[in-house]
């Protein structure tokens, strides 16, 4: 089985039975949600798919609709219901129009086809490899591969740019299974065009234009060499029907696809919480106490531990936050850290560490309030099954992967299960461990300081602010789609999207930067202003984003100075805004009208939405503790 | 397992693959007695025999077969193949 960090089902048949009796239709999609949860084999996503197209509803409140085009080369259908399963899994209600095959080209280039009406969201192509290469003769020189291989990077390159470009969609191309036999041997590789090199060029190539062309790459070349070329490609299943990726690995199929487009819409795990006895060491520390526990250098067991610390804190060094979640005592706990030799990991490597004799539920409810993130934003290792139903079960957003037996195999389940993907890795991500120290040490300053005001003028913060360059956009793009909380219309953008709105001068976009004495925090909010079509002197506030490290420092109150400030500049005579009220963003209900905006009318009835306006004149500038950056002029 | 065995479990494999409960598969059954039984769940039919029952028909196997009978006599053979080995 191929997602094997996810539990065993114990009766599919009987829990698709029960979720299709229930009538109502949104608890049945919960129901049925909740079963793609387990291990699915290829059969079991068939039967799901079934069920889910059954009970179709309109609306799925709760779940994300995304449009997906899949074009390809070869046969595809045994895809789809693993696709919208997995999608089921991380919330996301996939509609799926699958292109004839082999018509890739035309549906793209022609404005005519279905493909152009789907007007996808998000297209991916599916391609086998002697669709994109001719066959060479293997005397070809290095030369005659080399251009072979640029010319077919170059005419996917074109395709993908006429699907942004016409579509305005996200493009993923999937890499090139390489199923190729080897025909040398050894030195296979060695040979400029020998079939299996041809393939690993051009995936090579593919890697490459993943960065520069700012396309999102499905790796499954990676993921048949980690999971064996024999479980993603079936001979059999190919000659009976051009079927290149296996049925049995549909499944993995489906969650990469789904994690791929996830991590694009910002719904990646954002903290990995760590049980402590027999998940980071061997023993019990309250019993076997610091000469009894088993990790580190010399032992098989204690070195297992030991990968995984190492797993962990390269997650911490790419921005994931760490957190303990551990039944014992605090201080027994903490001097682990402290005071053995061989223990990788540092105190100060875990933003939250809750070790006490409370509920796991609860604590996990704590450390997701004191990190200031969603619960959905969880992944909680534990080697104890009892525990970990227990928080599937009163916590199903968070992610709970199911740890093997062997200890040896620990960092490869919670790696094989994807939590963190993700396509940008920017300045922030690697700033973010220190910037949750840096809090720390804010925190201790609000503890010290006799009033807010003495508290924020001691941060001695500095704003800098302008226009979205073309260096921000991984990280506007990241922090507006990540962004839950303060987000007043949470709109998800794709980064073609965010690159339209800089690049029209009608409308004024902002990104701010804040810095304190403690440490820069970075880009931590942003604001899409567009003008009004009908009345060209009203600006409309589409997105505003606020990162929640932020929060409570006046930097809300600044942004509106320098919106307005902007405004003006621009002639305008009003800013609207609306504020969408969802599950997550309570938080800025008062927003607009804490800043002097009038709501417009009442809301209506099946939409929680206000509407809100500011005339600029009426403005009184907020006063604030922030101090703002002179751009450099060089 | 006794032909009886395995033919009840193709016809809950295929149930379940086609979300029809009233299917029910004879030795004489042809896919085109079937409705909905078309080439692709054809193919996800054998997918799904061989997953649940741990075996794996040849290429020759999966293009001859023309009654679910005689899905039924390859799989006995092939099944029996696995215990004498």
């Amino acid at each position: 089985m191929t997602v094997s960090w996810l539990p065993a089902a114990t009766d599919f048949r009987a829990g698709l039975k029960a979720a299709l009796a229930i009538e109502d239709a949104g608890e049945r999609l919960e129901r049925l949600a909740a079963l793609a949860q387990f291990q699915l084999g290829y059969l079991e996503t068939i039967q799901l798919d079934n069920a889910l197209r059954q009970s179709a509803c309109d609306s799925h409140p709760g779940f994300r609709p995304i449009r997906l085009a899949l074009l390809s080369s070869c046969t595809i259908d045994h895809l789809l219901p693993a696709i919208r399963t997995a999608g089921l899994r991380q919330r996301l209600r996939f509609e799926i129009y699958a292109g004839p095959y082999g018509q890739y080209r035309q549906e793209i280039l022609n404005p005519g086809s279905e493909l152009h009406t789907f007007d996808p969201e998000i297209i991916l192509l599916s391609l086998t490899f002697h669709d994109v290469v001719a066959s060479m003769p293997l005397a070809a020189s290095a030369d005659e591969v080399d251009a072979a291989i640029s010319s077919a990077a170059g005419d996917l390159a074109n395709i993908w740019n006429q699907a942004k470009d016409s579509i305005r969609a996200t493009v993923i191309q999937q890499s090139f299974l390489n199923v190729a036999e080897p025909l040398f041997g050894n030195h296979e590789q060695l040979f400029p065009a020998a079939p299996g090199r041809m393939v690993a060029r051009l995936n090579d190539r593919l890697i490459r234009a993943a960065g520069e062309e700012q396309i999102l790459l499905l790796d499954i070349a990676a993921a048949s060499a980690r999971d064996g070329i024999d479980t993603w490609f079936d001979r059999t299943r190919w000659l009976q029907g051009k079927i290149e990726i296996a049925p049995q690995s549909a499944p993995r199929y489906g969650d990469l696809v789904t994690r791929l487009i996830g991590a694009q819409l910002g719904q990646s795990k954002k903290c990995l919480v760590l049980d402590l006895d027999n998940t980071l060491w061997s023993g019990v520390i309250g019993d076997d106490g610091l000469e009894g526990i088993i990790v580190g250098e010399g032992s098989a067991v204690g070195e297992a531990h030991l990968a995984l610390q190492r797993y962990a804190k390269l997650l911490k060094e790419r921005g994931v936050i760490l957190a303990v979640c551990s039944k014992n005592e605090l201080a027994t706990a903490e001097s682990v850290f402290r005071d053995h030799p061989e223990v990788l990991l540092q105190r100060s490597d875990f933003a939250a560490f809750a070790a006490n004799w409370t509920d796991k539920a609860e604590n996990l409810r704590a450390i997701a309030k004191q990190l200031n993130i969603g619960l959905d934003s969880l992944v909680f290792v534990d080697d104890n099954p009892a525990e970990r139903a227990r928080i599937r079960e009163s916590l199903p957003m968070v992610a709970v992967p199911e740890l093997p037996a062997d200890v040896a195999d620990y960092v490869r389940c919670i790696a094989d299960a994807g939590y963190f993907e993700t396509i940008s890795f920017t300045a922030e991500d690697r700033q973010r461990a220190g910037q949750y120290e840096a809090n720390a040490e804010r925190e201790s300053l609000r503890g010290t300081a006799q009033s807010m005001d003495e508290f924020l003028s001691g941060l001695e913060m500095i704003v800098e602010s302008g226009p979205f360059t073309s260096i921000d956009m991984p990280r506007v793009h990241q922090l507006i789609n990540k962004t839950n909380q303060f987000n007043t219309t949470t709109q998800r953008y794709t980064r073609e999207e965010l690159s339209d709105f800089a690049a029209d001068p009608g409308n004024i976009t902002l990104q701010f930067r804040l810095a304190d004495r403690f440490g820069d925090n970075g880009l931590v909010s942003v604001m899409i202003i567009c003008p009004d079509s009908g009345e060209p002197d009203v600006f409309e506030v589409t997105s505003w984003v606020m990162s929640c490290r932020v929060f409570g420092r006046q930097l809300e109150d600044e942004a509106m100075n320098v919106a307005v400030e902007t405004a003006l500049a621009r002639g305008a005579r009003a800013l609207r805004a609306d504020l969408i009220p969802t599950k997550k963003n309570a938080v800025i209900c008062d927003l607009y009208r804490n800043l002097g905006f009038s709501q417009l009318g009442e809301p209506a009835k099946d939409d929680a939405r206000t509407r809100w306006i500011l005339e600029l004149s009426d403005y009184q500038k907020r006063c604030t503790f922030l101090t703002r950056k002179v751009p450099d002029n060089d | 397992m006794t032909d009886q065995e395995i033919l009840d479990e193709f016809t809950n494999l295929l149930r379940d693959l086609l979300a029809d409960d009233s299917i029910v598969l004879g030795k004489e059954t042809k896919r085109s007695d079937v409705a909905n039984w078309d080439s692709f769940q054809y193919v996800n039919f054998i997918v799904a025999v061989e997953a649940r029952l741990g075996i794996k028909f040849r290429v020759s196997d999966v293009e001859s077969f023309e009654t679910v009978g005689d899905i039924v006599t390859e799989t006995r053979s092939l099944l029996n193949q696995d215990t004498a080995g």
